[in-house]
């Protein structure tokens, strides 16, 4: 790595195809970003979560303009989880300040692990709850969604499973400046039993809120540098603009294991580079 | 009641979508030029982010990076940019707030005012 120059179109480049692979496969460009800059580029992980963090607020807000015009995401749910998730993006980042980067590795090689799992089974199809809950009675979390076939309403149920799950998944995102979409699709689908479409497209509204809540932080640290954080940033939005162009006619199921399998490997690298505390 | 509550929620959305792109594109936009202007000066030199030191107070704090943006200092508007971009999901959710206000949803007022509280500690704390 001779230059700043070079350095940095190395970065952008690999941002890029960062970003494509996340917005096709559902990932998320962040999973891979911290990896990428840690283990090829030999960036301190702190400087790597600081620019992952904002390149994932940068594809949450880019890809909500798309969603929401399909009109799925509830924005109630949204608001209400958010709470949980940005109490837990606050207590994420100051944990990340207090854990050795070591820690930080191996926790970030395990979320990744679970990530790569959760995108290979994606649909135990749960189906919608039929009678409405208590608590989301009273929170008015019911809400509907259009199918060909109307406007159909659905049931949401688990609130406090749900809640608690969010919290962690703000935890993870602050701690790890990932969007932990993996985390948030078990609280929606899983444990409240929301419609596939709904959960996806409400966790991508949350996820750039979830990231701007641990992003003052960062920055207030010194851990968001410019001259990284730019190549990032530029190449993520771009990759993540590219993948959602070409994604209607990608094969995305046999690309979704091939970029699982890699996370898994990178996963394994992340912890055993922890444990040997090198990173 | 239940139906226009729908409606509304759906305009509010599309309306929002428009909103996120427009701050990503600005913040793009900014960050490039810093990029272009950064990259003029310092693409000669060696990196340095295998060490860890933190940056200067210069590019912390949001008065001081908005004062280098003006001064048109490449990191500071790189930094700027960044910040914009921050800024976009917190215009959202005090979007939200007004939104929720104007159907008498006073529950998610209340919730959404939570959110922002949150939002703007964490980028007003130091």
């Amino acid at each position: 790595m001779s230059s700043t120059l070079e350095f940095t179109l190395l970065i952008a480049a690999g941002s890029l195809l960062a970003g494509m692979l996340g917005s096709l496969t559902g990932l998320g460009g962040g999973v891979v970003i911290v990896p990428l800059l840690t283990l090829v580029f030999h960036v301190d992980i702190r400087y790597a979560i600081g620019a992952s963090l904002v390149s994932v607020i940068a594809t949450s807000s880019g890809a909500a303009a798309a969603y929401l015009k399909e009109g799925y995401s509830n924005m109630r749910v949204g608001m209400f989880l958010e709470v949980a998730t940005t109490i837990g993006a606050l207590c994420g980042a100051y944990l990340a300040a207090r854990m050795p980067t070591a820690a930080i590795a191996i926790i970030f090689g395990i979320v990744l692990l679970y990530s790569a799992w959760m995108s290979i089974h994606p649909d135990a199809d749960v189906s919608p709850g039929q009678t409405q809950d208590r608590i989301a009675g009273l929170l008015r979390l019911d809400g509907s969604y259009p199918t060909p076939e109307g406007m159909r309403a659905y049931h949401v149920r688990g609130v406090p499973l749900g809640f608690g799950l969010m919290y962690i998944a703000g935890v993870l995102s602050g701690l790890l400046g990932i969007g932990s979409g993996a985390v948030k699709v078990l609280a929606m689908d899983r444990a409240m039993h929301i419609p596939f479409k709904v959960s996806t497209t409400t966790s991508n509204f949350m996820i750039g809120v979830t990231a701007a809540a641990s992003a003052g932080i960062y920055l207030h640290r010194g851990y968001i540098d410019p001259g990284l954080a730019m190549p990032v940033m530029l190449g993520v939005a771009a990759g993540a603009l590219i993948g959602a162009r070409i994604l209607p006619g990608a094969k995305v199921r046999t690309l979704r294991i091939v970029f699982s399998v890699a996370i898994a490997a990178i996963a394994v690298q992340m912890i055993y580079k922890g444990i040997g505390g090198k990173i | 009641m239940k139906e226009s509550t729908v409606l509304t929620d759906r305009r509010l959305e599309a309306l929002l979508g428009q909103i996120l792109r427009a701050g990503v594109l600005i913040a793009a936009a900014v960050v490039l030029a810093g990029g272009v202007l950064y990259l003029a000066k310092y693409g000669g030199q060696a990196p340095h982010y295998g060490i860890f030191r933190g940056e200067v107070s210069d590019l912390r704090y949001v008065s001081e990076i908005f004062r280098d943006a003006v001064a048109w200092h490449a990191r500071g508007l790189i930094q700027f940019g960044l910040l914009i971009l921050i800024a976009t999901p917190i215009a959202r959710v005090a979007f939200s707030v007004a939104a929720f206000a104007a159907e008498k949803d006073w529950l998610y007022v209340a919730t959404t005012l939570i959110v922002l509280a949150i939002l703007i500690y964490s980028l007003a704390s130091s």
